[in-house]
């Protein structure tokens, strides 16, 4: 079907950047300078320059009784002093031909009249025809790049949140399970599950002292399933928007006094193991000091369950650091 | 310090294929139980340590230290440089004993990454 305004494709919208995509979205409002200084139409020409010179102005409006008059540009002082006529008044070379836009409109009005005209800078006018400001192309490259950067920060602030993934599924509960099964005795690849559950919270975007945390205590967890199991265990990893839930348990033999266990430098591991820089009896005081909620649950008959929580989001759930 | 002047400073040699071009390390801990290194040692440290298997790598992953000096030459086992170099860090070797590399580093400003802890042993 023939138009005749062409419609931009979705190939073509692709290369359209952001910085663009800005100009539609700020208003001249946001990215104009406001309070300038302006100008009387009765003052001398010398007098402007004077100013122009100390203030580093290239231009400035004129104005009488709020109302605007005209704009004088360095281009209007230089033809002044080449007639050799600085003696006359402002509003004898000022320029009145003016071409003004409005503060609500998007930026790119401003860009489409200074590629229309050769102005340098554009009165800015309120919906009452008040002048409240001054646009140049300064100003909007600052006002784009200020955006931009603001985009990216806001960009960050997503990442950090551990958010992307559960923001766009909906529903009563979500949450996302990793399962790890661990060999007993399977000390070659002690650490494995650890790791890759550390760099799996950390895509999915937990800060690296949540995801350290975690790692800490999933690792220590995982080295007592692979030293003092029968037959090994699993790891079960939940991760919601707003916890971390980590589960270590095996089939036995369980513990018989779990006090005991809990306390520092309380080991049953062997020489092989401490060879291997691990069953100093600190691995269960290591984790209690990661996480926020632990809980230990063992019997001879039926094995251990070790439960680690990490509260994330909010920081008075959140008070332990590891640093 | 950069990572290339404490290889100097330990005599040391690089066993992995790790790039030490900007390296730094922002302080050490020295310590032979993985438990100890992973309850005190803070981020971007550099750890000394007398162990060689593949669980050291693992726990620098785990908390985060950018790299592990072995010494009284002790070469690490293939596996064990597979998984540094899988992972990117890098792995030194030293003939100083723990002391003396210890020494050397705080000695030229290398201050340490160990964080003290209560008293556990009640």
């Amino acid at each position: 079907m023939a138009s005749k305004h062409p419609v931009i494709s979705d190939k073509e919208a692709e290369h359209i950047t952001r910085a663009e995509e800005l100009a539609y979205e700020l208003r001249i409002q946001e990215v104009m300078t406001e309070d300038v200084f302006c100008l009387e139409p009765e003052m001398k020409m010398e007098t402007a320059l004077d100013i122009f010179q100390k203030e580093h102005f290239s231009g400035a409006p004129v104005v009488k009784d709020g109302h605007l008059l005209g704009i004088l540009s360095i281009e209007d002082l230089i033809r002044a002093l080449r007639e050799n006529n600085m003696d006359v008044a402002v509003q004898e070379y000022m320029t009145t031909n003016l071409v003004t836009v409005r503060k609500l409109d998007p930026v790119v009005e401003a860009l489409k009249t200074f590629s229309q005209t050769n102005f340098g800078r554009l009165p800015v006018m309120d919906e009452n025809g008040t002048l409240v400001g001054i646009i140049t192309k300064g100003d909007i490259s600052n006002g784009l790049l200020r955006a931009l950067q603001r985009d990216y920060h806001a960009e960050e602030l997503i990442r950090y949140r551990a958010s992307h993934l559960f923001e766009d599924i909906v529903s009563g509960r979500t949450s996302l399970i990793l399962r790890y099964d661990i060999r007993k005795g399977d000390f070659t690849h002690g650490g494995n599950a650890s790791s890759n559950i550390k760099r799996a919270l950390l895509r999915l975007g937990a800060t690296p002292q949540v995801a350290r945390r975690c790692g800490i205590a999933v690792y220590e967890a995982e080295m007592n399933l692979i030293i003092h199991t029968t037959h090994g265990g699993t790891l079960r990893v939940e991760i919601e928007p707003h916890k971390i839930t980590m589960e270590a348990y095996d089939d036995g033999p369980g513990i018989e006094d779990v006090d005991q266990a809990m306390r520092p430098g309380y080991s049953t591991a062997t020489n092989e193991v401490r060879e291997m820089g691990f069953g100093a009896g600190m691995g269960l005081v290591n984790i209690k000091r990661c996480v926020d909620e632990m809980r230990l649950i063992s019997s001879l008959e039926r094995g251990t369950n070790l439960y680690m929580i990490i509260y994330l989001n909010d920081d008075d759930t959140n008070p332990k650091t590891i640093q | 310090m950069k990572l290339a002047d404490l290889v100097n400073l330990l005599d040391g040699t690089v066993v992995t294929d790790t790039s030490l071009d900007d390296y730094e390390v922002a302080g050490a801990m020295s310590a032979d139980l993985m438990s100890d290194v992973l309850a005190s040692i803070r981020p971007e440290s550099v750890l000394l340590t007398g162990l060689c298997n593949p669980q050291v790598v693992r726990t620098a992953l785990i908390a985060d230290i950018r790299a592990i000096v072995f010494i009284r030459g002790k070469n690490p086992a293939q596996e064990t440089i597979n998984i540094a170099n899988e992972e990117n860090i890098p792995l030194i070797t030293t003939n100083y004993g723990l002391y003396e590399a210890s020494g050397i580093l705080y000695r030229e400003g290398l201050q340490s990454y160990e964080t003290q802890t209560e008293d556990d042993c009640s």
